[in-house]
């Protein structure tokens, strides 16, 4: 085979991958809004959208995270509770102790790096399953925001009250910042050695292992990552609500789970894309919206999500078999 | 049975008209095969000629494009693995079926289990395998043993088991020997002859002439998808089916070093990692290829990798490059950085990125010359290099995107060395290269090997295969039950010196 033509072989599966990638993600999302739109008046209006940008940030952020997490073939269970602990952290320094603003976010970072320290240093040092190991910070995590905050509701006023007023373009600097981490993540996956390890140790650790790589070092830097935008998604939630509830993400890494599997990232390890779960976040947050427009109960809401997280890995397994196929 | 015409005594068995299968390319072209009642059919051919795919098809796991099927002169044209065994079709898979903790009667009825009302009829089960199990040399095992604590010979025969179980009439097997031991071996062939008296058709596929040779009735050979002959086994020289699965007659395969080696490499000193590993004591000179042969479990995969730091060492010193103090390799992070390169036994399992790119698997552990602020790779640069290393090795794909997966066995260990030349190292520790690749491209293996030794590099290469080692190799050593108990200049030994080193170990009693 020439050049030219393995190039434009090249050239066209790359395409091909891309169109499975994200045109069935984009075309989803679109007919979401669409039904919706046309099932009631009130939902396809700048209110609506502005509601749902404010609402995700904090999802965007815990689902990039958990992307890596998937990819390396593990899994990071304690991401909601470990928000709980990240926002009781922020909400006492501020309310309890007085902290300058500035301080607390920076203790609320540091908690969400210790969390994602422990999820990956306990997993490698006694080679236990991050299932386990993430399942037992789930209940430290929020044992601890219970602890911090003697199960009260920490309320903050508006100490960080910048964070969520600052707009750019019409755009909140939490959305900004999750579209950033997105933008940013993505490419570090895409065009980077580290991406280029995710991957790789995702796929066959041990084949990594003997090519002379310590696949250690990544994986704590994966947890390490998720841990610290848990901890961003925290300030910002405590931000927005001007408060810190010790119960605050319960259930958010099935949630996050569901987006960014929605998006197609596999459990298996090694096939994923950040972009994706951003899609899948969006799917899921146009889905509850919209839902709720059209007056559906809650019980409902969770019926329908339930069965559009299965619908989407079957329809991402044909969808990665057409991507493979030769042409 | 000599010539293309079958013994108008026997019954054919399967037919197969114009079978013919397509994925990116034809790998299947219009093939009409015939298998007679109770003859062991082998089929060889180089990786890529077709021949799993033609039993995959006849096992009903994939269908034909093209083309049709009698069995017994009835069409047969199975939907799946399930209705092709329940037409008396089965195969035994390379990679064994084994699964979990089952036991040995519980794995050879898994899928039609006796059972009363959903709980499985245990002293039903153990009475139904006692026959099954003494009909393959199993009589020795009780039927309620965990098939995890057999070795891999009679776990092999608890498949064949199994196949018996339902009423089997044709047998696919695939590179049955590859994981056997050779008593383990003469037992597998004498339970194939002993099915084939009573009426069993055997379909056998291997790369192992001299195997296929003794066991089988015909050979068929298959070339690029196509069936080109069958013939009687007897009168069928090996020499003329090699020419013709290769299409060409193979060279000479004795390579001899264009010079002498230069200084040494690699020193090991009382190496040991029990229970395998007992006591490794050698010298590796850069420029020459040292073989290892030992028997299956010799240690010598152990010792591999206890060099390279994949696994833990208990005692010895290893020096590099002339230097008399010992190196610190803990992890095979310290070994490649030093150098040192371990192409594995199981290329697919560890060494292999098996969905991902050619492109990817080779510059894996390299990644440096393309890297640019903030840990960028350079697409361009990266993927010029790898088209050389492509071209320089001769591996034979569509282009460096494409999924290591897709590639025959030949070319993917070429992917592997590939990346072990562009990652700098000269100190290359092979474990098992050739396995499981055809002719043709362990003929080319052998060539880079030989090749890189000329250009200075160090070579230590296990292999089981002897004449392989007295081909290739300047040096071979042998590791026998956990030591290393001697070396030899190959023009000063022969295949019989080897295989007494080999069994030495086993006979004397060491202090």
């Amino acid at each position: 085979m020439n050049d030219t033509a393995s190039h434009a072989h090249g050239r066209i599966a790359a395409g091909r991958r891309w169109l499975a990638d994200y045109l069935g993600l984009g075309l989803a999302l679109a007919l979401l809004v669409l039904v919706f739109s046309l099932s009631t008046r009130h939902f396809f209006s700048l209110t609506t959208f502005q509601t749902i940008a404010n609402q995700i940030p904090s999802a965007i952020l815990i689902a990039t995270g958990m992307t890596y997490v998937l990819l390396i073939a593990g899994i990071d269970l304690s991401v909601g509770s470990v928000l709980g602990l990240c926002t009781a952290v922020v909400g006492v320094g501020l309310a309890q102790g007085h902290w300058p603003a500035p301080l607390a976010i920076l203790a609320g970072l540091a908690a969400g790096l210790a969390a994602g320290a422990f999820n990956g240093l306990v997993s490698i040092r006694w080679n236990l399953p991050p299932f386990i190991v993430t399942l037992g910070m789930l209940e430290i995590a929020r044992g601890g925001a219970h602890f911090l905050t003697r199960s009260q509701t920490q309320y903050v006023g508006s100490a960080l009250a910048p964070i969520v007023e600052t707009h750019l373009l019409g755009l909140s600097l939490p959305f900004l910042l999750a579209l950033a981490v997105v933008l940013g993540s993505q490419w570090i996956l895409t065009r980077t050695v580290f991406g280029r390890y995710l991957v790789a140790i995702g796929t066959n650790e041990e084949a990594v292992r003997l090519s002379g790589i310590d696949p250690r070092p990544i994986k704590i830097a994966v947890y390490l990552y998720s841990g610290l935008l848990v901890a961003l998604a925290a300030v910002i939630d405590t931000a927005r609500f001007e408060s810190a509830n010790p119960n605050a993400g319960s259930g958010f890494e099935l949630q996050a789970i569901a987006a960014v599997v929605i998006g197609g990232t596999s459990l298996m390890g090694g096939r994923g894309s950040v972009v994706s779960s951003f899609f899948g976040v969006l799917i899921i947050a146009v889905l509850n919206t919209g839902l709720a427009a059209v007056g559906a109960r809650d019980e409902t809401k969770r019926l329908v999500t339930g069965l559009v997280i299965v619908a989407a890995v079957i329809v991402d397994q044909y969808r990665h078999r057409w991507s493979q196929t030769k042409p | 049975m000599p010539g293309m015409t079958r013994p108008a005594d026997t019954p054919l068995l399967l037919r197969t008209a114009g079978l013919t299968k397509d994925y990116a390319t034809r790998v299947l072209d219009s093939v009409d095969l015939e298998i007679l009642e109770g003859e062991v059919h082998a089929l060889v051919g180089e990786n890529g000629a077709g021949k799993s795919t033609l039993a995959r098809i006849l096992a009903g796991l994939i269908r034909p494009d093209a083309g049709h099927i009698e069995l017994a002169g009835e069409p047969y044209a199975p939907s799946g693995k399930r209705q092709a065994e329940a037409q008396g079709v089965r195969m035994v898979m390379q990679e064994l079926n084994v699964i979990g903790r089952l036991t040995v009667a519980e794995s050879i009825f898994f899928g039609h289990l006796p059972h009363r009302w959903g709980a499985i009829d245990y002293p039903g089960l153990h009475r139904a395998a006692r026959p099954l199990m003494d009909q393959v040399g199993l009589s020795d095992v009780a039927p309620d043993r965990p098939l995890e604590t057999l070795g891999v010979g009679r776990q092999q025969m608890v498949e064949i088991a199994a196949a018996l179980s339902r009423q089997c009439r044709l047998l696919i097997l695939d590179e049955p020997t590859a994981a056997l031991t050779a008593p383990e071996i003469e037992r597998l062939f004498d339970q194939i002859r002993r099915l084939g008296q009573q009426g069993v058709s055997f379909l056998y596929i291997s790369h192992r002439m001299e195997e296929i040779q003794r066991i089988s009735d015909r050979i068929s050979v298959l070339r690029d998808g196509r069936l080109l002959t069958t013939r009687g086994a007897a009168g069928f020289g090996l020499d003329e089916v090699v020419r013709l699965m290769v299409g060409r007659p193979l060279e000479e395969t004795r390579l001899a070093a264009s010079r002498p080696p230069n200084g040494p490499a690699l020193r090991v000193d009382g190496l040991a990692a029990p229970p395998a590993l007992r006591h490794a004591s050698f010298e590796l000179r850069f420029g020459e290829i040292l073989g290892l042969a030992g028997l299956m479990g010799a240690g010598r995969t152990e010792m591999l990798r206890a060099i390279f730091g994949a696994d833990r060492r208990a005692a010895g010193r290893i020096c590099l490059r002339g230097s008399s103090a010992p190196a610190r390799i803990d992890h095979p992070r310290d070994a490649v950085r030093q150098g040192i390169a371990l192409l594995t036994e199981d290329r697919k399992a560890q060494g292999l990125l098996l969905p991902l790119s050619v492109l990817a698997n080779v510059t894996l552990n390299h990644l440096r010359p393309f890297c640019r602020a903030g840990g960028r790779i350079q697409a361009a640069a990266e993927r010029r290099a790898v088209e050389q290393w492509l071209d320089q090795l001769g591996v034979r794909c569509r282009s460096p995107l494409q999924p290591v997966a897709e590639l025959s066995g030949g070319n993917q260990q070429k992917v592997l060395m590939a990346r072990w030349l562009h990652r700098n190292c000269d100190i290359l520790l092979l474990d098992e290269p050739t396995r499981g690749i055809d002719v043709g491209a362990r003929f080319e293996i052998h060539r880079l090997l030989r090749q890189g030794a000329d250009q200075g590099r160090a070579i230590l290469m296990a292999s089981s295969d002897l004449r392989e080692l007295l081909g290739v190799c300047d040096r071979i050593g042998v590791m026998s039950a956990g030591r290393w108990v001697a070396t030899f200049d190959r023009n000063t030994c022969s295949q019989d010196d080897l295989l007494h080193a080999a069994l030495s170990g086993y006979t004397r009693t060491h202090p």
